[in-house]
């Protein structure tokens, strides 16, 4: 391991050297109000080490370490922002929930930090092991958080969480052993260029059932992470069941680490003309199931929590609508796509942080977490009230949010590579969408509250809801930097 | 310029939200707004130069979201300066007739004036993402200004209202990306052939009577085209009064507005070849709004079939497009163009005079009504003159605009036109039985020891303002015609010849 390896592993190593301090810290300090501080203070210096790396890779161009598993290029490093930013707020808003818990404060901030260097590993593997190793890094304290309530419906969400992601592992796995035994390699470029080398077999798609196979189980793996249908069966339960702030967390910076690496295993993999076209509609197929269902089921939900599950399920086939348009364009044909994906992703960790710190800003006051708890809210609690409503609106994608231009986004995409009877599909699932995320805004502005003491806020989170939801207004008016960044990965990353 | 007219009415919502919150000083801080951007888009509409014609005002910020040569981009020819006008015009009655407003004062003025930047930010963008993000805007304030200060069932309309709209927009959002990405441009004014060659249907990505349907779902949603009018007597019934002025005075002309600048004028050729389909659905508009009028007994499910009925004319203007041996002449469309106009201040006012009513008697039941001339004389001269307006007397501009309308279309559509203009005659009969009905013969027995008041002062501007438009724009057309004909020529010119 050479010191450019180090330096290429900067952010992760930092958030796991955080991990440990607080840990330890944990153990000395009797006041633990000081524990996300350190957090914070050591993602800080994980975003220093990114924009280095960002520095390094705009001069001299992607960079590869540790024996060529390792990949840090605009694409990876998107990601590393993207998790950054979605970890430090997670941090800000955890601050009553883990006070409330009373106990473990220091494994609690250590796990999510543990989690967030998996996901950035994830996202810059360019090897099968790795890849895998960086996979369960992220999943197996991500379990853990799941359990961390003490209630029951805590501990039964960290059981399903380990047990369905374990299944869906195996299933990467035995993936990639097909793959690999066709190819006989674990990186990815080697087994893109054996793709290219052998002669395919044209009656099979993808040329040959080693690598249908291949995929199939890949894209089943993948398709856990990112809670697509028909691997959702988990996405309740444990969203229901887990805190809010890791619910938050699952919600949007696990699904981002998902799509990373499915976007980057098979654009590399499967990159050659033919086999693009043949993937695009495995994914299209998931990202119509995908937004139908959880929109339909979304609708009967009266648990918010359940609601917000059944609505990332159908996110996730909204990017994955991205996804499809990723792979259904010939290779030398530009396609917005990829930067769709990306830009989608921000945007909804934005929102969709910003709904999650909503409710956590509810329901650590209200005791309940059905949507007759909301009641009223626009009397008790005004701010946090409009910031919610701000947010849903842009998970709907109605203007001036960055919601709107995410979509506007990915189904353009959709539109530009031949798939206009997915973007059909999509925003016909927007209209249906309208109806539960407006059953939301009902309670609060419509019914009339049970009580009428105004609900305060905790700082940390009031600050955590007033960051995300003035970057989704921000973003709204102004896409453009958000825009250019994801254009500049999506372009590097070689995607 | 027109980006203070557009914007005035929103930074006036924010400062409500933010500043004010006596309910009277919010009243006149919105009376204010109103007023200032009402100036403002007379101004936009007295400036716009009818000797040069084309696109003035124009103000274009390129490289907003340059990844998708999406612009900053608003203007206005003769068609919107006017729509301009009427916006301003209706957006500061609605403000006056709000002023009896007692419930969350703060929010319901602040909603207004989002609603105003929203519909003026459609009639005057030139970039079709901008003129996305207005349209959707708009649902925003609607939904909210319906559900909690309308009355009945208000949610149910407000959902309704909601759901037909973003259907419809959502066919439109799948249009325009099919336009993008198969000319590379957003910019509407080129599309439109107004600065540009206009669009090609032989270069889009799905065959262009496919994509002219998209957009044609989503405007006749708004416009509203039977059979997907049924939101709007629901959304009118159970809207408060100001709102339904907004309603039905300047949203429904967004439809009409989306019509003649994306439908007739992107795709001229499928327009005239769907010219008879159109032809037929104005006139089923018009004789089946007309007949269902009949049956209604409450006076804003009156109007509001009514409306359906007016809106059928601008259809059928639409449909002399045409053209009569490849000669298309620019009456109908003006003439469709001049209904929007008269039908916004017209249906205006009857929905502010039957608020006006409604507060007195808290009824808007016409059986129950009757004689109430006599007791509140100033509502009820206003009342009747706005009907008259409406049933097209000669001397209103109710009148100008359907002679012109049904003289365009004519020499197109002979019989159809025909049995058009009965609408007209049986406009006549239900708005003659509504007056006769709720404000003469006998006072019923009821209302005898009920202190029945005549409108107040501030109660009055809205009335007399709106009244002074019809009978400005009846007597001398010439001071909305002009500039709507310059604008319309300019959209037939080249394209339909």
């Amino acid at each position: 391991m050479t010191l450019h390896d180090l330096y290429l592993l900067w952010p992760p190593m930092a958030l796991v050297g955080t991990g440990l301090l607080v840990i330890g810290l944990d153990l000395l300090l009797r006041d633990k109000r000081s524990l996300p501080v350190v957090a914070l203070a050591g993602l800080g210096v994980a975003l220093a080490g990114g924009l280095t790396l960002w520095g390094t890779v705009q001069d001299a161009g992607p960079q590869v370490g540790i024996f060529g598993t390792l990949r840090v290029d605009s694409f990876s490093l998107f990601f590393t922002f993207l998790f950054i930013a979605a970890t430090a707020l997670v941090v800000l808003a955890s601050q009553p929930v883990v006070h409330q818990m009373g106990r473990w404060h220091g494994e609690y901030y250590a796990l999510v930090l543990f989690a967030s260097s998996g996901m950035m590993l994830l996202a810059s593997a360019a090897e099968f092991i790795t890849l895998y190793i960086a996979l369960e890094l992220t999943a197996l304290p991500v379990a853990a958080l799941a359990a961390f309530s003490p209630d029951r419906r805590s501990r039964e969400a960290g059981v399903k969480f380990l047990v369905l992601s374990a299944f869906s592992s195996a299933l990467l796995l035995y993936g990639m052993v097909l793959v690999y035994a066709f190819t006989g390699s674990t990186r990815l470029d080697a087994i893109a260029a054996a793709v290219v080398a052998t002669p395919l077999d044209t009656g099979v798609p993808l040329g040959s059932w080693a690598l249908l196979g291949g995929a199939v189980l890949m894209a089943a793996g993948f398709g856990f992470k990112i809670s697509s249908v028909p691997f959702q069966m988990w996405v309740p339960d444990v969203y229901e069941g887990a805190p809010t702030p890791i619910t938050a967390y699952l919600s949007v910076a696990s699904k981002a680490a998902g799509f990373a690496a499915l976007l980057r295993v098979f654009s590399t993999v499967f990159g050659a003309a033919p086999l693009q076209e043949q993937w695009a509609l495995l994914f299209a197929g998931l990202a119509a199931a995908s937004m139908t269902v959880g929109n339909l089921v979304a609708m009967l939900q009266n648990n918010v929590k359940r609601l917000l599950a059944y609505s990332t399920i159908a996110h996730a086939g909204y990017i994955l609508v991205g996804v499809a348009a990723v792979s259904a364009r010939a290779p030398e044909q530009a396609s917005t796509g990829p930067a769709g994906v990306l830009f989608y992703l921000a945007g909804y960790t934005l929102t969709n942080l910003a709904v999650f710190f909503g409710v956590i800003a509810i329901t650590t006051k209200v005791g309940g977490e059905t949507i007759d708890d909301l009641a009223g809210l626009w009397r008790r609690s005004p701010w946090v009230a409009l910031a919610l409503t701000f947010s849903l609106v842009s998970l709907l994608g109605i203007p001036p949010t960055i919601g709107f231009w995410a979509k506007l986004y990915i189904f353009g995409a959709a539109v530009q590579t031949g798939l206009a009877w997915l973007a059909v599909v999509g925003v016909v699932n927007s209209v249906l969408s309208a109806y539960y995320y407006l059953r939301v805004v009902r309670a609060m502005f419509l019914v009339p509250p049970k009580e009428a003491t105004p609900l305060p806020t905790s700082p940390s989170v009031g600050a955590a809801l007033a960051v995300s939801a003035a970057a989704v207004l921000f973003y709204g008016i102004l896409p453009f930097p958000l825009l250019r960044l994801a254009e500049i990965a999506a372009r590097v990353g070689g995607i | 310029m027109l980006t203070a007219t557009v914007f005035l009415p929103l930074v006036g919502a924010l400062a409500i939200a933010l500043f004010l919150s006596q309910p009277r000083q919010v009243r006149w801080f919105a009376a204010a707004v109103g007023i200032a951007d009402f100036v403002l888009a007379t101004l936009v509409f007295a400036g716009y130069d009818r000797q040069a014609g084309g696109l003035q005002w124009v103000e274009r910020i390129t490289g907003w979201v340059p990844s998708l040569k999406v612009e900053y981009y608003l203007g206005v020819d003769g068609l919107s300066a006017t729509l301009v006008l009427l916006t301003g015009l209706l957006g500061l009655a609605a403000i006056f007739a709000s002023w009896s407003i007692q419930e969350r004062v703060k929010e319901y003025f602040a909603w207004l004036l989002v609603l105003q930047t929203a519909v003026m930010g459609v009639f005057t963008s030139l970039d079709f993402v901008l003129f996305f993000l207005f349209w959707e805007l708009e649902l925003i304030p609607m939904y909210f200004l319906i559900a909690i200060w309308g009355s009945g069932r208000r949610e149910y309309s407000a959902v309704k209202f909601l759901v037909f709209t973003l259907t419809g927009s959502a066919f439109m959002l799948v249009g325009l990306l099919v336009v993008f990405f198969s000319t590379g441009t957003f910019n509407m004014a080129d599309l439109a052939g107004l600065t540009g060659p206009g669009l090609d249907p032989q270069e889009l990505l799905l065959p262009a009577r496919v994509v002219w349907a998209l957009f044609f779902i989503a405007f006749a949603v708004k416009l509203p085209i039977w059979p997907l009018h049924t939101w709007l007597p629901d959304a009118h019934t159970d809207a408060p009064t100001a709102v339904s002025v907004m309603l039905a005075g300047v949203l429904l002309k967004m439809g009409g507005y989306g019509l003649i600048r994306v439908n007739a004028s992107m795709f001229p050729q499928v327009t005239q070849e769907a010219a008879f389909l159109l032809a037929v659905l104005g006139v089923v508009n018009i004789v089946y709004g007309a007949m269902v009028v009949f049956r209604q007994q409450d006076m804003k499910r009156l109007i509001a079939y009514s409306s359906i009925s007016h809106m059928g004319l601008v259809v059928l203007g639409i449909a002399s497009l045409r053209g009569v041996e490849g000669q298309v002449s620019p009456l109908g469309l003006t003439g469709a163009a001049l209904q929007m106009f008269t039908h916004g201040t017209i249906t205006g006012l009857l929905f502010v005079m039957v608020g006006l009513m409604y507060e007195r008697t808290h009824t808007r039941y016409i059986p129950d009504l009757g004689g109430l001339a006599r007791k509140m004389p100033f509502i009820a001269t206003i009342f009747v003159a706005g009907a008259l307006a409406s049933l097209g007397l000669p001397s209103t501009s109710g009148f100008v605009a359907e002679l012109t309308t049904l003289m365009g279309t004519f020499p197109v559509w002979g019989l159809l036109t025909a049995l058009g203009a009965l609408g007209i005659v049986l406009a006549a009969g239900y708005l003659l039985w509504l007056l006769q009905r709720s404000l003469f013969g006998p006072l019923p027995e009821r209302w005898h020891h009920h202190p029945l008041s005549d409108a107040t002062g501030v109660e009055k501007v809205a009335p007399l303002l709106l009244t002074t438009a019809i009978f400005v724009v009846g007597l001398f057309p010439a001071v909305v015609a002009d500039t709507l004909t310059v604008g319309i020529e300019a959209i037939i010119q080249g394209r339909f010849t």
